[in-house]
């Protein structure tokens, strides 16, 4: 086998680094030593693939885990899921976790004195369709306070894990929602120097999304790494 | 052409409750049926810069199978794929930082320029406080082609040791292999 094609390096900035002091957690678990550059090998351009039997179609909407409606905000999470490259990232799995309108998770470790809701779980997960499009029904989360620093509330936001088509691809990342007052106070939001690619993690209100009557569209679209070299084949 | 927008998607830390997302797929078996006879366990725990275990870390695992084939589209090797075995696995750690996986010793698979790499695993570690995954891999002490691995050649002498299970218990199938995430034996990890 030639040597594969590897996936493209973060520009400086666009990411987070490992050790971010204002992030507390972050002191004692990032590491201290340089990392060790890794050539992209075959190890690296394969990755785990899920597919339909992974996901049931009712997994995309968690307003319809119980038997009854969970109380809170009723929002649609829709987007796009591409790479570098703007291809589109199809058959993708997505996995999501959030608080509930309260700012709760369901979690034994969550000591947050806010109610749990017994309709509401906060998990949900879905395939991203041909085009990269993936589409959640959900409740929008609360702000919690959180211990970092004096008075620190986090955000509200949800919480993204994907995997692309590669283990080079893999991304765990956080929704936030736009106007919140938060965002500019919270470390974890704030890690990422890079004013573009931050805002990146903002999802935007959108009325395309909005269905009457029924729940407000939030647009949300991520995008993966990119092959280092644009395939010929694909170049059309 | 390329959009310059479309910076990737920055990383965000997993946090304390991803427990809720991500384990309705909790694999700590790779093994494929009727290779048991050729699982080994590898097991270790995670410490952070204090040597506290970290008890809500995530560990995800992406091995080849044991002839050196990644069930992906894109190794076009022509070895034979195993019934049953996806090569991937997740596991939580536990209140004393521990983890703990069943799976077979992969095969060597392609390396750069020619080269065959050493057995390995790829491994990528999540928890709070670690604003992104940290990548490193799971090699083997009783493989001779460590020597000429590219990438564990790459790797500080000094600082090998920590990429490598070893036999530590007297059950012959049994490995062990910590995460150390600070100080004198802190594992290699890369930028990936």
């Amino acid at each position: 086998m030639t040597d594969p094609i590897g996936y493209k390096r973060a520009k400086p900035g666009t990411q987070p680094d490992y050790l971010y002091p204002d992030y507390a957690s972050s002191r004692k678990r990032a590491p201290t030593q340089a990392l060790v550059m890794l050539r992209h090998t075959l190890t690296e351009v394969t990755g785990p693939i899920f597919g339909e039997g992974d996901v049931a179609e009712s997994d995309h909407d968690l307003t319809h885990q119980h038997d009854g409606d969970p109380v809170g905000e009723r929002i649609i999470v829709t987007g796009r899921v591409q790479d570098e490259n703007n291809r589109p990232v199809p058959n993708t799995l997505i996995e999501l976790w959030q608080a509930n309108a309260a700012g709760r998770y369901r979690h034994a470790r969550d000591m947050h004195d806010a109610p749990l809701d017994a309709n509401f779980t906060g998990f949900g997960r879905a395939l991203t369709n041909a085009d990269g499009q993936y589409r959640f029904v959900t409740i929008k989360p609360g702000a919690y306070p959180w211990r970092n620093h004096h008075n620190a509330w986090r955000p509200a936001h949800i919480h993204f894990s994907l995997f692309g088509p590669a283990f080079a691809t893999r991304l765990v990342t956080q929704m936030y929602f736009p106007g919140d007052p938060l965002l500019p106070f919270d470390p974890i939001f704030n890690s990422t120097a890079d004013t573009r690619a931050r805002n990146r993690l903002i999802s935007s209100f959108d009325w395309e999304t909005t269905t009457p009557e029924h729940a407000l569209g939030y647009r949300f679209d991520m995008v993966l790494r990119g092959r280092e070299v644009t395939p010929m084949e694909d170049s059309k | 052409m390329n959009d310059p927008d479309l910076l990737t998607t920055p990383s965000q830390t997993v946090g304390p409750f991803f427990h809720i997302g991500l384990d309705s797929i909790a694999i700590n078996d790779l093994v494929p049926g009727g290779a048991t006879d050729k699982a080994i366990v590898i097991a270790g725990r995670v410490l952070d810069g204090d040597g506290q275990p970290v008890i809500d870390a995530l560990v995800e695992i992406w091995q080849a199978n044991e002839r050196g084939k990644y069930r992906h589209p894109e190794d076009t090797q022509e070895k034979p794929l195993q019934v049953n075995f996806r090569g991937y696995g997740r596991i939580a750690t536990d209140a004393n930082g521990a983890f703990r996986f069943r799976t077979i010793k992969p095969g060597r698979v392609p390396g750069p320029n020619g080269t065959q790499q050493a057995p390995h695993l790829a491994i990528n570690v999540f928890m709070r406080g670690l604003l992104k995954h940290l990548v490193t891999r799971i090699y083997f002490s009783d493989e001779t082609s460590n020597r000429d691995d590219n990438l564990l050649n790459q790797v500080m002498a000094s600082r090998r040791h920590t990429l490598i299970a070893k036999k530590t218990s007297a059950r012959d199938n049994e490995l062990e292999w910590n995460i150390i995430l600070q100080g004198e034996n802190e594992t290699v990890f890369f930028d990936c």
